[in-house]
């Protein structure tokens, strides 16, 4: 038996006549990066959205650590380690860089009915911030107002935000989204040491990328799941080949 | 802490000649400056009250002054019962304006933009009407306030210049709070849910119950201002809860420059000399003008908005960049 940190069982979402999300299953092994591929409009943000507790999903379930996690809000679930970020950028942009990953870690240690003393006096916070910030190579970049530093930089905020939560699962929405060669390799080698700390849900575009750094693939077509597996195994899948990866290939 | 910047040291000047400003006044011999003063800093409190949510919160109230009159009837209606007991009156503004807010807030914070306006606005309106049906409390004629809140005599509100240092006090006070309360744990979730609720969500905070905590937190200190109002001008009537004072409140706050820290002071006292002596300029140009000083009013704060971005806080921390006052 390998052990499964997230399961997601028969997932149906519509919206008024478009079904996103149809009879969907997954099952995400602790420690595996696990990319999920698929075409535009496939419904993959749609999915990443249910996980994390933006969206309700018209019914099904989703088991996080054997615990059922379908009911629970966003933040209960940020809080219990499973941490999200976004394809759209969505960082505090008036705040800097470390301002932005100081609300990370302080969003995941504890209350914040805390109301006299300022954050930035917390030497235990600071340099958990700073800690991540360096893991994903903005150290020096740290007191940046975040509207002001590069799509690139912004991007790295986001994983930085989102490991600094320390979770057990991690879900990344197009992490390379818009991102050159050079900046996308960076992220890369970026998310090869996040592995160590945690499982990682990767939704991506990228395939140099996807086949870099994925253990398993599933392969979202039509808001079902219509393959998973090694990575080896999915590139040999004949059904895949034809309902994705050859079109993207031609 | 010394101020390093140049807005820091106006506004550290500022607040000393504030202090000060009781022993200027009988010096100059014009009392009436400092009832100009006491006025001004009151609404300050209520203004400043009202940027932690809107400035820091992004919150737009439109039913602030609700609580300006909360305050001053916690004052007038036991006074009315011949129950002058300022501690009495204090702990009452306290736990009305804190529950008043979290009942309503309850509510209000589940809506967003001008839906917030509106609901804030109705809530307002409920207790505006509230207060004109209460004949017993002389309804829409108000009521006369006879005597001051009690306090111990180092405590004291007897006389101006008591009244203006407990005004003065109360002022310090809030603004520390607001300041220690913003960069705090919980002003950071508040600042960050102004930008990015959904963001902060996911980060793990219930934004919810943060900015229903800032509300009436808000509420209280805005209550406070009440109280101190009902002892200033010893009458009080359900007109200083009316829509437009709390429009006014917005006004200040626009004005000083919203989420800056002395926006509000320095709007406030602009607002409340430019409502003074407006008319009376309009008088000297032409003696049966001064009724229409609300125009040049107007066009003043449409300038304000169009060319002073971030308000008179703004234009003054412009010169900070530069290094010297040009």
């Amino acid at each position: 038996m390998t052990d499964s940190i997230l399961k997601v069982t028969a997932l149906n979402k519509s919206f008024g006549g478009i079904h996103a999300t149809r009879d969907l299953h997954l099952e995400v092994t602790r420690g595996d990066i696990h990319a999920i591929i698929g075409p535009n409009g496939a419904g993959k943000t749609t999915l990443i959205s249910q996980l994390s507790g933006q969206l309700k999903p018209s019914s099904g379930s989703i088991e996080f650590e054997r615990k059922d996690i379908t009911r629970l809000t966003t933040a209960k679930r940020a809080r219990s380690g499973l941490a999200r970020s976004f394809q759209i950028t969505s960082v505090v942009m008036p705040l800097t860089l470390l301002e932005n990953v100081m609300l990370a870690v302080q969003g995941t240690s504890g209350h914040s009915f805390r109301f006299w003393k300022p954050v930035k006096q917390d030497q235990q916070m600071v340099s958990a911030a700073m800690n991540s910030l360096t893991e994903v190579g903005l150290q020096d970049r740290a007191d940046k107002i975040a509207a002001e530093v590069s799509h690139g930089e912004q991007r790295q905020l986001e994983v930085a935000m989102a490991l600094a939560m320390k979770p057990r699962l991690l879900l990344l929405d197009e992490p390379m989204a818009g991102m050159g060669v050079e900046e996308s390799q960076h992220m890369v080698d970026i998310l090869k040491k996040l592995k160590e700390k945690c499982t990682i849900l990767l939704i991506e575009h990228d395939m140099d990328a996807v086949f870099k750094l994925a253990d398993q693939l599933s392969v979202l077509v039509d808001g079902h799941i219509i393959a998973s597996n090694t990575v080896e195994n999915i590139r040999a899948n004949q059904e895949v080949q034809r309902a994705y990866l050859g079109e993207q290939h031609a | 802490m010394l101020p390093a910047s140049n807005s820091g040291r106006v506004y550290a000047v500022l607040l000393i000649l504030l202090g000060m400003a009781p022993f200027i006044t009988s010096w100059i011999d014009q009392p009436f400056y400092l009832d100009l003063l006491s006025r001004a800093l009151i609404l300050a409190i209520a203004a400043s009250s009202l940027n932690l949510i809107l400035g820091y919160g992004g919150m737009v109230s439109l039913g602030h002054a609700a609580y300006l009159g909360i305050g001053a009837y916690c004052v007038g209606i036991p006074a009315y019962y011949d129950i002058y007991n300022g501690w009495i009156h204090l702990g009452l503004t306290i736990v009305v304006s804190a529950s008043f807010a979290f009942l309503t807030g309850l509510i209000i914070l589940r809506t967003k933009a001008v839906y917030f306006i509106m609901i804030t606005l109705a809530f307002s309106q409920m207790v505006y009407f509230t207060f004109v049906s209460l004949e017993e409390y002389g309804g829409d004629d108000g009521l006369v306030i006879y005597l001051r809140s009690e306090f111990p005599s180092w405590l004291s509100m007897e006389g101006a210049t008591a009244l203006y240092y407990w005004i003065f006090g109360a002022l310090v006070l809030t603004l520390l709070v607001i300041y220690r309360l913003v960069y705090s744990r919980f002003g950071r979730v508040i600042v960050g849910s102004k930008f990015n609720e959904e963001r902060m969500q996911s980060l793990g905070f219930n934004t919810y119950r943060y900015r229903l905590t800032c509300y009436v937190i808000s509420g209280v200190l805005c209550g406070i201002a009440g109280m101190l109002l009902g002892n200033f001008t010893s009458f009080i009537s359900p007109e200083m809860m009316g829509w437009t004072r709390s429009g006014e409140l917005i006004f200040m706050v626009v004005m000083g420059g919203a989420s800056s820290f002395f926006g509000p002071l320095i709007g406030t006292s602009a607002f409340v000399f430019l409502e003074q002596y407006l008319p009376e300029i309009m008088k000297t140009i032409n003696p049966s003008w001064h009724e229409y000083w609300h125009l040049p009013f107007g066009v003043l704060l449409v300038c304000l908005v169009l060319f002073g971005k971030g308000g008179i806080h703004g234009w003054l921390s412009r010169f900070d960049k530069d290094g010297d006052v040009k």
